[in-house]
């Protein structure tokens, strides 16, 4: 592609077009579920059918979809989820008003063991709730995504999620019960703490909020203060939906700042890790970063240059305490863009220019690896994309574009709701 | 009064170890004739025990000593001494056999010396028991027992068939290691850290339950000395409580090491098949079954407040947490004390030293010292060292105090660069708007030896920006603390240009 004839906005229309794509690709219109990767076989993930759910407004405002294909699509969708089996039976589809994390593409049932996962039954509901505003108008297709959008969301039993604990537990599974942690320090969890807070059938007590956020970590580093979490991806997925621009919860009011200032920070924290690259990572660069959960080589222990490295699989990156096997996750660098535009559309153009077999076709691999030899300069390549990757890609460039999905969410009650019950207070709350 | 000496003794052989015997349980030793009444009577020699003898014994007090097993503890010989002792040999075994990134080339035939290491750990605690020697605690002027002591009455109890009356007493009869509840484990067979430092050879297969600070000190050297170690911990991560970043940077470096690690797992069973033993994990709904050749339990201790006939002394005790005590270490008699493990949370021997003193200054000095005082710092010993002091930053935040964290990382301060020190960072925590000192957490590779400048600056009252005017030897790995310093400066000129 031509870069230097090519505009920032035809640049952006390109890379969020293309992540779009695999939407369309990867999933069974039938039930609407949507695979959790690429690759052969691959199960539904039902976060990453969130993240569809989210994109289909997107498509449609952008001309990519037309608004009845998007209405079926989501429709289809929601009468799965509600129709689906919700029991305590090891192969159910969801219990409580949850679901398992991964669920068989055509039957739609539990796989791989996985858990009920509170997290990813969250940015499930995200991008149901994204649907109920977005799909306003008055007919009975329409109206029926609103009607089952709530239900689904009544039907959640959140305080069952607590466990008996004071904050949320990560998840559960039919023959061991709940996993014996919850969320300690900053995470993705803000928008299941605010949704969870919201409901009102089964709410969270605001104390659990209280009680999650009394683990956070405000740290300076590298000169720079902000609320510390390693690895990028945290500091983005609640930011998907929620415009935390101006708005201010107890924690980030004693700290004179608010979390959509706090991405940005930790944006430039890791621009920063980069630059410094402690490990001599082949690739690190001012505009070459992007440290979070992704794929990866795999897990082995190489020397490469007369040094001993370790490379990871999927695993969860993090800056600046690691793990970093010089894997670089592009995708959340773009997904960067709405907080650090200035880096970000750089970055993008940098990998364009030096690394054209992971951008030629628009759509980013789910990581690189330049340390690791492959065949050219980008090293080792992650096989084929990750629904995350590009569902946060989608919505992100959206939000920096026109900030539709921001706008949306604004208008969504439980979402208001739950920030307030959180203690936000100030900005687009007022 | 710790119940090791039977276990510790075992393979205690050679020069090095008759010699250690013979300061810390002298073969010959007859206990002295009780006259009068003590001003102090210590039940257990351990390093609490050891100090407040010779403490008040300076003070000229009549003082009796006794101890069931071996005068020094588990500190001297089943903990501290010996343990850091087999961790200096496994870590140069370490640095051996990846030499590359100091610019080496790998030794040629290295061989893993078990029994070498061994000898080198008996040498060591022999030579340091010398100072606490039976002889010289008795040239101090301190009435040493060997054997059991009991209460008999609120000021009196008796020892090897003697009654000693007393006016005070201190209770510091240290802990011993707990038995993990696992089916089949006894019956089976397994370790404590009490067993470890008489081998031979390490075990071709080791399983470690327990991933606190012994658990993880001992499987990572075990491992550098050539055993395949699996780990299995209940929790999520390893040394529960500790900063999540700094329990992460531990699991990788166990998992670079080669340790097997089971996290969020849980030993349910375990039976002896052969020579081997088969045992049982679960995590979550996985099950799975790992064989082994040896087990070595370090899932923490409990403490030692058995036989001592404590109601007789109207002492009120608990099987886990140990004696009760105020906060002047009085037990519920006033005129007897505790100190060390026996009745602390934190079982460290430089907390046991520190109790010892406060119960010095105040059974024998009229003294109204508090336990709550005191500036706690610790270390686990594994590589990188994980060093904390203070609060977390968590029990600020439970406690309504804002607070801000200077982090620096190691790989950032010059001297861990040239060392090949960069894993691990600094962390001081400080009073939101102050510069006050509130804890902190280090994770490098002599993180114990850099905790005690914030020891210090918190023990008295000195500030972040006041450490900063320190000039820091360069280069030093410590100058991390005047780095974090020098970030807090900065802070505060961007406030002032404002």
């Amino acid at each position: 592609m031509n870069l230097s004839t090519e505009s920032d906005e035809a640049l952006l229309e390109r890379f969020q077009c293309a992540a779009f794509e695999y939407f369309l690709k990867y999933c069974n219109a039938a039930n609407g579920l949507i695979a959790d990767n690429s690759r052969a076989g691959a199960p539904s993930s039902i976060a990453v059918v969130g993240f569809a759910l989210s994109c289909y407004p997107v498509a449609v405002e952008r001309r990519w979809m037309a608004r009845a294909a998007a209405v079926a699509r989501t429709l289809a969708t929601l009468r799965f989820f509600w129709s689906s089996e919700q029991s305590e039976a090891g192969d159910a589809t969801g219990y409580k008003g949850f679901y398992y994390h991964f669920l068989d593409m055509h039957s739609g049932r539990r796989v791989w063991q996985s858990e009920l996962s509170l997290i990813d039954s969250t940015l499930l509901l995200a991008g149901v709730l994204t649907a109920s505003v977005y799909f306003d108008a008055d007919t009975g297709e329409e109206a029926e995504i609103r009607e089952l959008a709530e239900a689904l969301y009544r039907r959640i039993d959140w305080q069952w999620a607590l466990g008996g604990a004071a904050t949320v537990r990560q998840g559960w599974k039919p023959d061991s019960g709940f996993f014996h942690y919850g969320w300690e320090g900053y995470s993705e969890a803000t928008i299941l703490y605010i949704l969870g807070l919201a409901s009102s059938t089964h709410p969270l007590d605001p104390a659990s909020y209280c009680a999650w956020t009394a683990t956070y970590q405000w740290e300076n580093i590298y000169d720079c203060e902000f609320l510390y979490a390693g690895p990028l991806f945290i500091h983005q997925f609640s930011h998907a939906w929620i415009d935390f621009a101006g708005i201010q919860d107890e924690f980030m009011r004693e700290k004179g700042s608010d979390y959509f200032q706090n991405s940005c920070r930790a944006t430039y924290v890791q621009r920063e890790f980069a630059q410094r690259n402690p490990h001599d990572f082949i690739g690190y660069a001012a505009n070459c970063w992007g440290i979070s959960a992704n794929d990866g080589p795999g897990f082995k222990t190489m020397t490469l240059d007369h040094r001993e490295r370790r490379f990871f699989g999927y695993t969860a990156r993090g800056v600046p305490y690691g793990p970093d096997d010089g894997t670089i996750a592009p995708c959340a660098a773009l997904a960067s863009l709405p907080f650090a535009p200035q880096l970000v559309l750089p970055l993008l153009r940098a990998l364009c220019e030096h690394y054209p077999r992971i951008t030629q076709s628009a759509r980013l691999p789910g990581g690189f690896n330049p340390t690791l030899p492959g065949d050219g300069p980008q090293g080792w390549v992650s096989e084929g994309y990750f629904g995350l990757d590009q569902g946060l890609i989608v919505l992100m460039i959206e939000n920096h574009r026109s900030g539709l999905i921001w706008q949306l969410m604004r208008r969504c009650p439980h979402i208001v709701t739950g920030l307030r019950r959180s203690g936000f207070t100030g900005g687009w709350l007022a | 009064m710790a119940q090791i000496g039977s276990k510790a003794r075992v393979g205690l052989s050679g020069a090095a170890g008759a010699a250690l015997l013979a300061n810390v349980r002298p073969p010959d030793w007859r206990n002295p004739e009780p006259t009068g009444t003590y001003d102090l009577a210590i039940l257990g020699a351990g390093p609490a025990g050891l100090l407040a003898a010779r403490g008040a014994a300076t003070l000229g007090r009549k003082v009796a000593l006794i101890e069931r097993d071996l005068l020094g503890g588990n500190c001297l010989n089943v903990g501290c001494v010996p343990s850091k002792a087999l961790i200096r040999t496994s870590r140069l075994y370490a640095r051996m056999g990846d030499p590359q990134e100091l610019g080496v080339s790998r030794p040629e035939g290295i061989r893993i010396d078990v029994a070498a290491g061994m000898q080198r750990i008996h040498r060591l605690q022999a030579r340091l028991s010398r100072a606490d020697s039976a002889e010289r605690l008795r040239e101090h002027g301190v009435d040493v027992y060997f054997g059991s002591a009991r209460f008999a009455g609120a000021t009196r109890l008796t020892v090897a068939g003697a009654m000693l009356r007393f006016k005070k007493a201190l209770i510091a009869t240290g802990a011993r290691p707990m038995t993990p509840a696992i089916s089949g484990l006894i019956e089976a067979g397994y370790w404590t850290n009490e067993d470890v430092f008489n081998l031979a050879a390490v075990p071709q297969r080791l399983l470690v339950i327990g991933g606190g600070p012994l658990g993880c000190e001992l499987a990572q050297a075990f491992c550098r000395l050539g055993s395949h170690v699996i780990i299995a911990q209940d929790d999520p991560m390893f040394l529960a409580g500790e900063e999540r970043d700094a329990a992460q940077i531990l699991s990788d470096s166990l998992a670079r090491d080669g340790l097997e690690i089971h996290l969020n797992t849980q030993v349910v069973a375990v039976r002896r098949q052969g020579e081997q033993k088969v045992v049982d994990l679960v995590s979550d709904d996985n099950k799975m079954s790992v064989v082994v050749d040896e087990i070595l339990a370090g899932i923490g201790r409990e403490p030692n407040v058995d036989n001592l006939d404590l109601e007789a002394a109207h002492v009120e005790y608990d099987v886990t947490t140990g004696i009760r005590v105020n906060d002047f270490l009085q037990t519920t008699n006033p005129r007897i004390y505790a100190a060390g493990d026996v009745c602390l949370v934190h079982k460290f021997t430089h907390m046991a030293d520190a109790t010892a003193r406060i119960v010095l200054h105040n059974a024998l000095l009229r003294g109204r010292r508090r336990l709550s005082a005191l500036t706690v710092p610790w270390c686990t010993y594994t590589d990188p060292e994980i060093a904390h002091v203070g609060l977390y930053v968590r029990d600020a935040r439970e406690q309504g105090i804002a607070v801000k964290t200077f982090t620096v990382l190691m790989h950032d301060v010059d001297r861990a660069v040239t060392d090949g020190d960069e894993e691990g960072f600094l962390k001081i925590h400080v009073k939101e708007g102050s510069d006050e000192i509130l804890g902190a957490t280090i994770v490098a590779r002599h993180a114990g030896e850099m905790i005690n400048e914030l020891s210090l600056a918190i023990t008295a009252g000195i500030g972040l920006a006041e450490l900063g005017r320190v000039i820091h030897a360069y280069p030093t790995q410590a100058d991390a603390i005047k780095m974090a310093a020098d970030a807090y400066y900065r802070t505060r000129l961007k406030s002032a240009v404002r």
